[in-house]
């Protein structure tokens, strides 16, 4: 696996910089969409720890997002509880929950099948949203602004949700949390292995390890992580709906994570920004902006295979003057063929 | 209604069995297509829901226009099969070599195409087809209840396809070849096999049987927006319960899921749709690769 270059982390804290700085200055409905994407980036992210990293396509992604945004919804809808010290563990270890059953279910199997039942199963958890009385039905539900979730010392709350500024500091600061946390953990001798089993999965068996079990623990660890990210959207919203969990949602993370570059952890974060975007652009133009959409998907699969992070790196190998002694050009094939 | 004389249950049940098996033949019309295209081309392909949707919304047209859904049928069927191979021809192409991931993603564009091609031409209202009056009649069970004439025609043509598509599939030298082209691709291709024919032949004829059910489908159904994302999630449901790749396993999974659907509607209303799912997990649990699906 290519290792981020230096470049790229220089431009990435240029980003969480202008990113920090984009409030003080920016137009209310833009700073807004970018909190949107943030969480959306989150999302993806988690996502391509599975699919550009372990190489389990997941189709069903978005039904961890949903459970954590139901999750939240239900403590403060039902329950009238708003403290983030109890909301936040109890969406993690709905998530996780939800991601350990489904997983262990789904990584029996590979390939086609692995992407139909994870598909299967959040079609599943979409009726149950759907169809229970208990979760509001079809239209889901409103959230009162004023009980969103807060975290409070004491009387003094330090951070509240409800107010769009901290918001979108609280986004901006997860956003690079969950980065640095999915860069420890791929860095990891367990992020070897994950990484190892896309690659060669019987090789990795053949060393002795169980890998059943590791692709099950990279499946909980993105669902808990969806999870999380659902969270933020139900707060940034305060409104969940079983659309979270649809199958288009999935399908729309799947897009992002492809559309950025899977197999980086900034491309997912570059394909929310573009995807996003280009939504608003196009919908403002055009009424049939999914049509446009469409296409648009379609000519990203035939002619960006690796997402704008592929296209960058292209870019700057072609900038770069040729190094004289890069090896055989026989090796090079090899290579770019593993790719 | 369930309390009545025993007579009245038995008549009760028949006819949930009798709809929930017309279901199951619908399923399994588009299942078989959806599980030949990833057995023989390796491909799969989220957009098979929307030739069922296409098919219904021609059905609602040519009904319109031709006022018989016959000929509708006679219409749409071709329509359908050009459309498959364009689509084949122009986009599916692209993705023999490719990895799964991609095509999910390539026909979830199309799925999108579909859908907004299908706002512009035929608008998002829910559209009913008329029953042909042939057809419009009832068989009388009992003093009360009846069976519609058009439901069993359904199963019957059904009955019919399949028993086709067997023929086909076990006796003719094309069947051979889909049958051979299903288990091992590259021999067939070194054995002088035009390989892209046949795929084409596949994927026309998934188009034409999804296509075929979303018509018959559409006086019972009514016509409507997501028809088709409704349709391929459950036929991926039969796929994986009966194996990727066997006819006969789309029949037996179509045939569980159309009788679970229909009597989880009458026992647990509330439930129905997720029962669906928790049968396949069973089986999952059961064999993980289906009931017919290679180890």
């Amino acid at each position: 696996m290519p290792r981020t270059p230096l470049p790229i982390y220089v431009l990435l804290a240029l980003g969480a910089v202008a990113l920090a700085v984009y409030p003080l200055f920016g137009d209310v409905f833009y700073v807004r969409l970018v909190a949107k994407v943030m969480v959306l980036a989150i999302f993806a992210m988690s996502l391509d720890l599975l699919v550009g990293y372990a190489g389990l396509v997941s189709f069903g992604h978005a039904a961890f997002f949903g459970v954590g945004a139901y999750a939240t919804a239900a403590l403060i809808a039902k329950a009238g509880i708003a403290d983030m010290a109890i909301i936040l563990p109890v969406v993690l270890v709905a998530a996780a929950v939800a991601a350990l059953v489904i997983g262990w279910f789904s990584i029996r199997t590979s390939g086609i099948y692995f992407i139909m039942i994870t598909l299967a199963f959040a079609q599943m958890l979409y009726f149950f949203f759907h169809d229970l009385p208990f979760w509001w039905g079809a239209d889901g539900v409103n959230l009162p602004r004023r009980g969103l979730p807060r975290l409070a010392f004491g009387d003094t709350v330090i951070l509240d949700l409800s107010d769009r500024t901290v918001f979108y500091y609280v986004a901006l600061a997860c956003l690079v949390l969950a980065f640095a946390l999915l860069t420890i953990i791929l860095r990891s001798p367990f992020g070897r292995v994950i990484v190892g089993i896309r690659v060669n999965e019987n090789r990795v068996r053949a060393l002795g390890y169980n890998v059943q079990n590791y692709k099950l623990v990279a499946f909980v660890i993105a669902g808990t992580l969806a999870g999380f990210a659902g969270f933020l959207e139900a707060s940034r919203t305060a409104f969940v709906a079983p659309a979270h969990l649809s199958w288009h949602e999935s399908g729309l993370v799947l897009v992002i994570v492809l559309l950025g570059g899977m197999g980086t952890l900034y491309g997912p974060i570059l394909g929310a920004f573009v995807l996003v975007m280009l939504e608003d652009w196009v919908s403002g133009i055009t009424e049939f902006w999914l049509l446009v959409m469409g296409l648009f998907v379609i000519l990203v699969v035939l002619f960006l295979p690796n997402g704008i992070a592929g296209l960058v790196s292209t870019l700057a190998q072609r900038l770069r003057p040729p190094k004289p002694d890069v090896g055989k050009p026989v090796e090079r094939e090899v290579e770019a063929a593993d790719v | 209604m369930r309390a009545g004389p025993i007579g009245m249950d038995f008549s009760y049940y028949l006819i949930q069995i009798l709809n929930g098996v017309q279901y199951g033949f619908l399923l399994f019309l588009v299942a078989s297509g959806l599980t030949l295209i990833f057995g023989i081309m390796g491909i799969i392909n989220l957009a098979h829901g929307s030739f069922y949707m296409v098919g219904a919304y021609l059905a609602y047209w040519l009904t319109g226009v031709t006022g018989n859904l016959f000929y509708a049928i006679l219409l749409g069927v071709p329509i359908s099969v050009v459309l498959g191979l364009l689509i084949e021809r122009f986009g599916i192409t692209f993705l023999y070599k490719r990895d799964h991931l991609y095509q999910v993603l390539f026909t979830y564009g199309l799925i999108l195409v579909f859908n907004e091609m299908r706002s512009v031409l035929w608008g998002n209202d829910v559209h009913g087809v008329p029953v042909p009056d042939l057809l419009s009649g009832a068989i009388p069970l009992t003093e009360t209840q009846s069976y519609p004439v058009y439901r069993l025609f359904i199963s019957l043509v059904c009955v019919a396809l399949a028993a086709c598509l067997y023929l086909v599939i076990q006796r003719t030298r094309l069947g051979m070849t889909i049958r051979a082209g299903a288990s091992n691709r590259e021999m067939v291709q070194s054995l002088g096999i035009d390989i892209s024919r046949l795929f084409a032949v596949v994927f026309g004829l998934g188009a034409a049987l999804a296509a075929f059910a979303g018509m018959i489908a559409a006086p019972v159904s009514s016509v409507y927006p997501g028809m088709g994302e409704h349709v391929l999630i459950i036929s991926f449901v039969v796929v994986v319960i009966g194996g990727v790749g066997s006819i006969k396993g789309a029949f037996i999974g179509a045939m569980l899921i159309g009788l679970t659907h229909t009597f989880g509607a009458v026992f647990v209303p509330q439930a129905a749709s997720m029962a669906v799912y928790a049968v396949m997990a069973l089986v999952l649990l059961w064999r993980p690769q289906g009931l017919f699906g290679k180890a």
